[in-house]
Formats: structure tokens, C-alpha cells, sequence
């Protein structure tokens, strides 16, 4: 027979089609694919109106696949090896688990603690020093810092111009042959903007859906004294900077919010970061320096040790026992999200991570 | 029948009324051609040394700069607004023909712009164009656009290299570079299908060296952030002229 004889060639077209379903596979896995149903902007009960809206970026299901994939793909840095999720990574919520300070290209270190994704429609800036003025734009800033992913933008719209498979998917996308800094960062932004995450236990206690613990419930009256000054519900945060206590690390010199605004009362001032799935997010604080919730909660509970500046609403916290400290971190685990961290649509299809 | 008469009567005057006042206000293509100066010498970029108000010398590499919301003013007092954004860099000529298009005709007396892009722009996220991030005029860290980028090279200065540059952007109070330039011209400027329709707008890189802060090298070679940015945007603030050119190119 003409198989039998020529066995190579049967053997190599059998690898051939296994390999021509296994790449379709990948690409069109079924499991991963986003319908219009998917990118809809649900505003949670409760939520206020969202600082980013997506009036200039109609939501759509191929933007929001092409933003996946942007997001998912180290060919964004300098050397194809770090990409948004090397320090995102879904798993902690989208922070750098068991890192303080994330190490990005040529194995350098940054200067701050990765903050996890979610919710950040409803933030007004972004970064520890709200910085960034738009979501669209925050990007630019990982891809062309030296110590994160060490691109330019020029480069990384070159390459995209240049790589098949985006060419395809910017068409698709957008129905045209315009690949440009704008399109990507828009794609992006469609992709972390739908990082909404309002599923957790305690949603669901304050929706009268789900039960507490006598110790969450403990937790839940000690934070809302104590903590939700800054920490404001339902996000979690009042979007404003604070210096919360911690002295200065004298290595990294980071002024914070001052380095933005140029004004002394904000020197050493943070962002106060939202607290949903921080159990996901260790370490903590914008150096990382704290490795768990319990060092987090002793530093707040010693007042004699807090920064000179520290903000004066800290002082509302005063001295916690023991108990009362497991109780908020039994509470803060509350917060919790396995609806957000399992969600498909935040995936990546190629399963890299 | 006799209603369809009057109807389509009707439409024939309506459209005749429309023609005549679409041909009223004739429009026209103004061009802006922008030279950039040092004192009374055209910039040349890298080849050719200049001297600041201390005596210094130097030389520019690098002059990049924003334009944008072009507003004409006629005779009557009546605005014209444009909704434009140029950045203007020396070594990229097609980047120094502003082109203005439907300026209706009249005649002009003078013309306000923005050295900057206005605050709006600053916050709109990503865009495209001349507005685009790949253009090397945006600050990431600290969001926003760069104004104007000078840099160049000086004996004086003290950077590695010798090297000076004021990169000055911020649209935010008490740091705003935005600075609105107003130029009123000795003689009105008529804009019509006869003129060339073309003018000339000088910038001199001079005035940014000076007044009213005098710009010493050896103590101010780097402007990257709002740290003295203010002081160049006042000095930026009076660089430009625009004259009428008299002849059709």
C-alpha cells in the first residue's frame, strides 16, 4: 500500500494534523471565547457611578479578546519575556504574590509593591502616587519603565504591525487595518476595565445571601470603626493619599504622592489601596513590607510607633487585643472574590501562566 | 395636486435661500508656516553655535513644541475657533506647515493660540496622531503631554555630555505650563480667494533662554519634571510673532 510504503510521510501527516487541531485548539478554544454578553459593563448594587466609563472605548468582545492576549503576551517588553501578567497575576487578584517588590526584565527591581486589578473604573488616578490621570494610559507606564518591561510604545506597535496573528486580531477587532499605541492601550483597557470583582462573602452577607461567623461579624463592627474611614465601602477605599504610619524605607527614598504634586504635605503619602481579595494579595503596603494580615494589624495597633506624619485619622485605631485583630483579618477575608479569581473571561486561553 | 405644487414651490425657494447662504460665507485654506529662530538667525539644528544672554554657547538638537486651539479674530470682534493640535519639530518640515482649513473669509486682526495642549486633552487617555504617546512628547509617570521639548548642547553646562534639556509640560495649578499665546497684528491680515492665505509664524529660541528668567547653563541644564518649569513657560510665553506673507507660493 502507498501509506505503508511511504510510513514517513504517514507519520508526518498524522503529526501535521494533530498539530494544525491542537493550534486551532488553542486558538478557538471554545471555553475561553467572549461573547457580547460577556463585556457588558454591570454596575454592582451599591457601586457608585465609575470614574472611567468606556464612552470613548465601545466595549466589545473582540476588543476585550485582543486586550487578553496583549495582556497575556511578554512579546510587550524589550526581550519577550515579561508580560503584564508576569506581575499581574490572576491568581493574587492580579498582584505579584509572595512579592514585595516585583523583579521585571534582566532580573531588576522595582521600587513599589504591585497592586492588584479590580475595580479600577472607580478609581481616579492610578498608582501608589495617582500619577496616572486616565486607565487607558497606565499601561505605557510598565512597558516603558527599565526595571519593568523596558519597551517603547513605538516598538511594541512596530512589532504588533508585524505579527500575523495581531493583525488578524486588530481586524477583527476594529474592521480595519489600523494597528496604533491607541488601539492597544484601548484593548488593554477594555480587558483590566472589566475587572469587576463584587462577588465575595461579604457582598453576599450584605445582600442578606450568606451568613457570618460571629468573628467576621466582630471583624466587620471593629473595621467599621476603625478602618473605614479610609477604607470606605463598598470599594474598600476613599481614593484619597495618606501616610498610614509606616516609616520611610530609607533605601528606596520614595516620596510618594509628592513626587507627582511637588507639595510637602505630600510627602510620604499613599494611595489608599481598596481591599477586596486582599487575602490574595500579600505582602502588603507599598514597599511590601508586611509578609501577612497580622503584621499589618500590629503595625496599625501601635501607635507609638507610626511615622511623625503619620495621618491623624490612624489615631481613631488606638491599641487592638489579639482578638480583635484576628477578627478584622477573619473579616477581611471576607472580601474574598473566587467568583472574580475563577473567572473564565480573565483567563489566559494559551494557559501560559 | 395643487398641494404638491406648493409644496415642491416651496422646496425650490428653500433651496435657492440655502444655496445663496452657503455661497455668502466663502471659505478658505490658511497655511501658518512656522520658522523657528534664534535671535535673528534661523535655527539650524546641531552645525551651528548660538550664544545665550550670559555670553554661552550652544547649540540646539532637539526642538519640538505644541500648538493647538488656533482662534482667529476679525475686524468685527468675532471669533473663529478652530479645534487643531500641530507639534511643531524643527527637524520634520512637513511638522512646520499648520494647515487651517474652512477659515471664513474676512479680515483678521489677530490670533490666539495655546503653546500646550489644554487640560481636557491632558486627561482624554489614549489617542492617536499627533497626540499620540509614540511621539515622545507625553510623560507617562505623571500623565500628561510635554509642551515643549529644547535641548542642545553647551560648554557650560555641567550634565554629562554637556548637555541641556527643558522637557516643560504640566497642566495642573501650581505647576500649569500651559500659557496662551496672543498676537494682535500692527496691520489686519485679509483672508479671501485673491490672498495667498499664507502667514508666517516665528518662534525665537532665544526667548526661552530669557525674560523674564535668565537661563545660566551651569545652573540650570535639566528640566524634566515640574521643578522650575513655570519659569521657562513664562519665559516661552513671548517667543512667537506671525507676519503676513505677501506673495502666493
Amino acid at each position: 500500500m502507498w501509506v505503508i510504503k511511504n510510513k514517513f510521510v504517514f507519520i508526518f501527516s498524522i503529526l501535521a494534523v494533530t498539530l494544525f487541531v491542537f493550534n486551532s485548539f488553542v486558538d478557538d478554544n471554545p471555553y475561553f471565547k467572549i461573547t457580547a454578553k460577556d463585556v457588558e459593563l454591570k454596575i454592582p448594587q451599591g457601586f457608585p457611578k465609575p470614574f472611567y466609563t468606556f464612552k470613548n472605548n465601545k466595549l466589545s468582545a473582540d476588543v476585550f479578546m485582543l486586550g487578553r492576549k496583549l495582556f497575556y503576551d511578554p512579546l510587550l517588553s524589550g526581550d519577550s519575556t515579561i508580560s503584564c501578567a508576569s506581575c499581574h497575576q490572576r491568581i493574587a487578584a492580579f498582584g505579584h504574590i509572595d512579592h514585595a517588590l516585583s523583579h521585571g526584565i534582566n532580573g531588576l527591581i522595582g521600587k513599589r509593591n504591585v497592586s492588584g486589578l479590580e475595580n479600577l473604573i472607580w478609581k481616579d488616578t492610578y498608582m501608589w502616587d495617582g500619577g496616572v490621570n486616565n486607565l487607558e494610559v497606565q499601561p505605557i507606564n510598565p512597558i516603558t519603565n527599565p526595571v519593568e518591561m523596558n519597551e517603547t510604545l513605538e516598538h511594541d506597535v512596530y512589532k504588533l504591525k508585524h505579527n500575523k496573528q495581531y493583525v488578524m486580531l486588530f481586524n477583527k477587532a476594529y474592521h480595519d487595518t489600523i494597528i496604533n499605541s491607541e488601539r492597544m492601550l484601548k484593548a488593554l483597557t477594555q480587558f483590566t476595565g472589566l475587572m469587576i470583582s463584587a462577588n465575595s462573602r461579604y457582598d453576599k452577607y450584605m445582600a442578606g445571601k450568606d451568613t457570618f461567623s460571629n468573628a467576621e461579624k466582630n471583624g466587620l463592627v471593629i473595621f467599621r470603626m476603625k478602618c473605614a474611614n479610609c477604607h470606605k465601602e463598598p470599594l474598600f477605599t476613599d481614593n484619597t493619599y495618606r501616610n498610614n504610619g509606616i516609616k520611610p524605607d530609607t533605601a528606596l527614598r520614595d516620596l510618594g504622592r509628592a513626587a507627582i504634586t511637588g507639595t510637602d504635605r505630600d510627602v510620604n503619602t499613599f494611595k489608599v489601596p481598596g481591599l477586596r481579595n486582599i487575602e490574595r494579595t500579600y505582602p502588603y503596603m507599598h514597599d511590601g513590607r508586611f509578609r501577612n494580615l497580622k503584621q499589618v494589624m500590629d503595625h496599625y495597633a501601635n501607635p507609638e510607633d507610626y511615622d511623625t506624619g503619620a495621618d491623624l485619622s490612624l489615631h481613631k485605631i488606638g491599641k487592638l487585643s489579639e482578638k480583635e485583630k484576628s477578627e478584622v483579618i477573619a473579616f477581611l477575608k471576607t472580601l474574598t472574590d473566587t467568583e472574580f479569581l475563577y473567572d473564565k473571561r480573565f483567563m489566559d486561553p494559551d494557559m501560559r501562566q | 395636486m395643487k398641494k404638491i405644487l406648493l409644496l415642491s414651490s416651496f422646496m425650490a425657494i428653500l433651496w435657492v435661500a440655502m444655496s445663496f447662504s452657503v455661497c455668502k460665507t466663502s471659505k478658505e485654506k490658511l497655511m501658518i508656516d512656522v520658522y523657528n529662530f534664534v535671535g535673528d538667525d534661523m535655527l539650524r539644528l546641531d552645525t551651528v553655535t548660538y550664544k545665550n544672554e550670559l555670553g554661552q554657547s550652544f547649540t540646539v538638537t532637539n526642538f519640538k513644541y505644541y500648538i493647538s486651539n488656533i482662534t482667529l479674530k476679525n475686524t468685527n470682534g468675532k471669533e473663529y475657533k478652530t479645534n487643531t493640535y500641530f507639534l511643531v519639530d524643527e527637524a520634520d518640515a512637513a511638522s512646520k506647515e499648520l494647515t487651517l482649513n474652512d477659515i471664513p473669509d474676512g479680515t483678521y486682526s489677530s490670533v490666539e493660540f495655546t503653546l500646550g495642549i489644554d487640560s481636557l486633552h491632558n486627561c482624554n487617555g489614549a489617542q492617536t496622531g499627533v497626540l499620540d504617546p509614540v511621539n515622545g512628547m507625553f510623560w507617562a509617570w505623571n500623565s500628561g503631554y510635554v509642551f515643549l521639548k529644547l535641548e542642545g548642547k553647551s560648554p557650560a553646562s555641567l550634565s554629562p555630555g554637556h548637555i541641556f534639556e527643558y522637557h516643560i509640560g504640566g497642566y495642573k495649578s501650581p505647576n500649569n505650563c500651559i500659557r496662551k499665546i496672543n498676537l494682535t497684528f500692527d496691520h489686519s491680515f485679509a483672508v479671501n480667494e485673491n490672498e495667498p492665505n499664507i502667514w508666517v509664524l516665528r518662534a525665537d529660541v532665544s526667548e526661552i533662554l530669557k525674560t523674564p528668567e535668565t537661563i545660566d547653563f551651569s545652573k540650570l541644564s535639566s528640566v524634566t519634571d515640574f521643578h522650575h518649569a513655570t519659569e521657562i513657560a513664562d519665559n516661552y510665553k513671548d517667543m512667537f510673532d506671525i507676519t503676513h506673507v505677501g506673495y502666493k507660493k
